[in-house]
């Protein structure tokens, strides 16, 4: 019965600090085997969650379970089963990557040469095993995050929990880490479990949470959340912008948002139908734009809002 | 699935690590061993012979100063080696910890080692001092001298993780260690003895743990030698440092238990 239960099953969390809720009502799992993003801007909640599921807080009222353990009751069981790369870094820069993959080790139960060979499988494994006697403090952000991920796969855990693991990485490195995740993935068919504010990051998902003022606004792989919006998104500029929306709203039937100036909105095959939008409009348009659905707009279309302005107001 | 680690592995490897940390600061070993050093040699000597302690009246106070100064290393290391664990929250390695599978007394305990363990090895340090101004200490009192150094060690770092959890700042450690740990030491018996002091004082001196740590110092340098009667017994001196340890151990292990937004920085 527990190889049936998914990897994270999140139940009606909810989460106050003092009175503020950080979480409402968030139910969602993570299934055996997936990369699964948790989406979402700042101060979301995303790092609330990662918190609670990472057991180091626990939910004001709901539960979450790991592999079927609650992270309450079974709280080591849990932390045994799942590995933990935290957005800041855990490492210690003053010990060598060597000595800091031991400490690790042996607050997972290992020791001996089963915990060395470990550790040098890993290090290899992140490309890193000729830097095992440097001080971490001495390597780049790129190394030290691999390390860091070496660092929470060393007892082989069957989730991997990581919170923003694109922070502080360059574009480079950024696509190294998906490679190995990937890898991951694939090889060791590990659960994979992170946060993204990023959504070239959140592309790459299997399936993804979007996290919005505390509650689950969306659920689905990339693919499916995009197909949602019924067609093509068109962003147009015009001044006269309460006519033009009232208009398109009527001829369309589509529901128009006015974003950071600009109209937005969704209506199906909006390529053909470009002379039908600027024949509508009593003047010349500053710009239109039509593309497919991004997750972005996805975001806008699930919470009314643009993803960098919920950021900027939590801020 | 790894096995369940057990009290003893994880907190060797935290202890071990502290260890490490601390031999590539060289800046703590000044701190911790330097200023007390500069204390009981200016202390000591400008006080020279005017001090006269009732009991052991042909004393200098650079002797009568000499124990204390041992407890004072002991606590100026416990202090910096818990420092650490507010610039750990703040560094975020402690996370990595709590999110282990390690009982929280483990983490305590730790700590509580590591610690220790440093601080012992400066006290160490400073006994070869103890010839020069003509302690020579009875072998039993060596055997007896050395854990229970070590134990007082472990009680003051029990004591600083205590403290260090409960605040978010340096500056808030800064406080408590001016205000609480500073004033436990002078009260102590380290610097004056109960016998002089007002009654008031007296009473504090009778409550403070660290009365008994450093009585109990002073039991095993003058070992076989006879001791002021206002000073407290061998026993009871190790009983009073084990207790006050003991409370703060179950204290920090208990405190660590959940965590806050506020212990994640």
């Amino acid at each position: 019965m527990e190889e049936e239960s998914p990897a994270v099953e999140i139940s009606e969390v909810d989460h106050f600090y003092g009175h503020r809720q950080a979480l409402t009502q968030v139910t969602f799992t993570v299934r055996e085997g997936e990369i699964f993003g948790l989406l979402g801007p700042n101060g979301g909640g995303k790092t609330t969650l990662f918190r609670i599921v990472s057991t180091l807080f626990q939910p004001s009222s709901g539960s979450v379970r790991v592999f079927g353990h609650e992270t309450r009751a079974d709280s080591d069981l849990v932390r045994q089963s799942m590995g933990v790369v935290f957005q800041s870094f855990s490492l210690d820069k003053l010990l060598t990557v060597e000595e800091n993959l031991k400490c690790q080790g042996r607050l997972y139960g290992l020791s001996g040469s089963d915990l060395q060979i470990r550790i040098e499988d890993r290090l290899t494994k992140v490309g890193l095993r000729d830097r095992l006697k440097d001080r971490v403090g001495t390597l780049s952000g790129g190394m030290q995050r691999r390390v860091e991920i070496a660092k929470g796969l060393l007892h082989q855990p069957r989730l991997l929990l990581m919170d923003e693991p694109s922070t502080g990485l360059d574009p480079g490195a950024r696509i190294d880490l998906w490679r190995y995740l990937k890898k991951l993935q694939q090889e060791e068919g590990t659960t994979i479990f992170l946060t993204t504010h990023l959504m070239e990051e959140a592309e790459k998902c299997d399936r993804l949470g979007i996290l919005s003022k505390g509650k689950l606004s969306g659920l689905g792989s990339p693919r499916e959340l995009k197909s949602e919006i019924g067609g093509e998104v068109v962003t147009l500029s015009v001044k006269d912008r309460e006519s033009a929306s009232k208009k398109i709203a009527e001829t369309f039937g589509a529901e128009v948002n006015i974003q950071n100036g600009s109209l937005r909105f969704e209506i199906p095959h909006a390529k053909d139908r470009i002379n039908d939008i600027l024949n509508l409009l009593s003047e010349e348009p500053e710009s239109i734009h039509i593309g497919k659905a991004t997750l972005e707009d996805v975001f806008i279309h699930r919470t009314g809002h643009r993803f960098w302005e919920e950021e900027d107001s939590e801020s | 699935m790894t096995p369940q680690p057990g009290l003893l592995g994880p907190a060797y490897a935290l202890c071990h690590r502290e260890v490490i940390r601390f031999f590539r600061q060289r800046s703590r070993i000044i701190g911790a061993l330097g200023t007390p050093l500069l204390f009981w040699i200016l202390i000591g000597s400008g006080l020279g012979n005017s001090f006269k302690d009732s009991a052991q009246s042909s004393m200098s106070y650079l002797e009568y100063f000499y124990p204390g100064t041992l407890v004072l290393i002991l606590l100026f290391s416990a202090i910096f080696a818990t420092f650490s664990i507010i610039e750990d929250r703040h560094a975020g390695f402690l996370q990595g910890v709590l999110a282990a599978p390690v009982p929280r007394m483990s983490i305590v305990l730790g700590k509580i080692l590591g610690g220790a363990t440093l601080a012992f090895i400066q006290a160490v340090l400073f006994l070869v001092f103890a010839p020069t101004i003509g302690i020579s200490v009875h072998p039993v009192g060596w055997a007896i001298l050395l854990p229970v150094l070590y134990l007082i060690a472990m009680s003051l770092v029990a004591m600083g993780f205590f403290f260090a959890w409960s605040l978010d700042s340096t500056q808030g450690y800064h406080a408590i260690m001016n205000m609480v740990m500073i004033p436990m030491w002078l009260l102590s018996g380290a610097f004056f003895p109960q016998e002089g002091a007002f009654v008031w004082v007296r009473w504090i001196m009778a409550i403070n743990p660290l009365t008994y740590g450093v009585a109990a110092v002073r039991h095993c340098l003058y070992w076989g030698e006879p001791m002021p009667t206002s000073l407290p017994g061998l026993p009871l001196s190790l009983a009073g440092i084990t207790l006050f340890g003991t409370i703060l151990f179950v204290l920090s292990s208990w405190k660590i238990r959940s965590t806050t937004a506020r212990d994640l920085g």
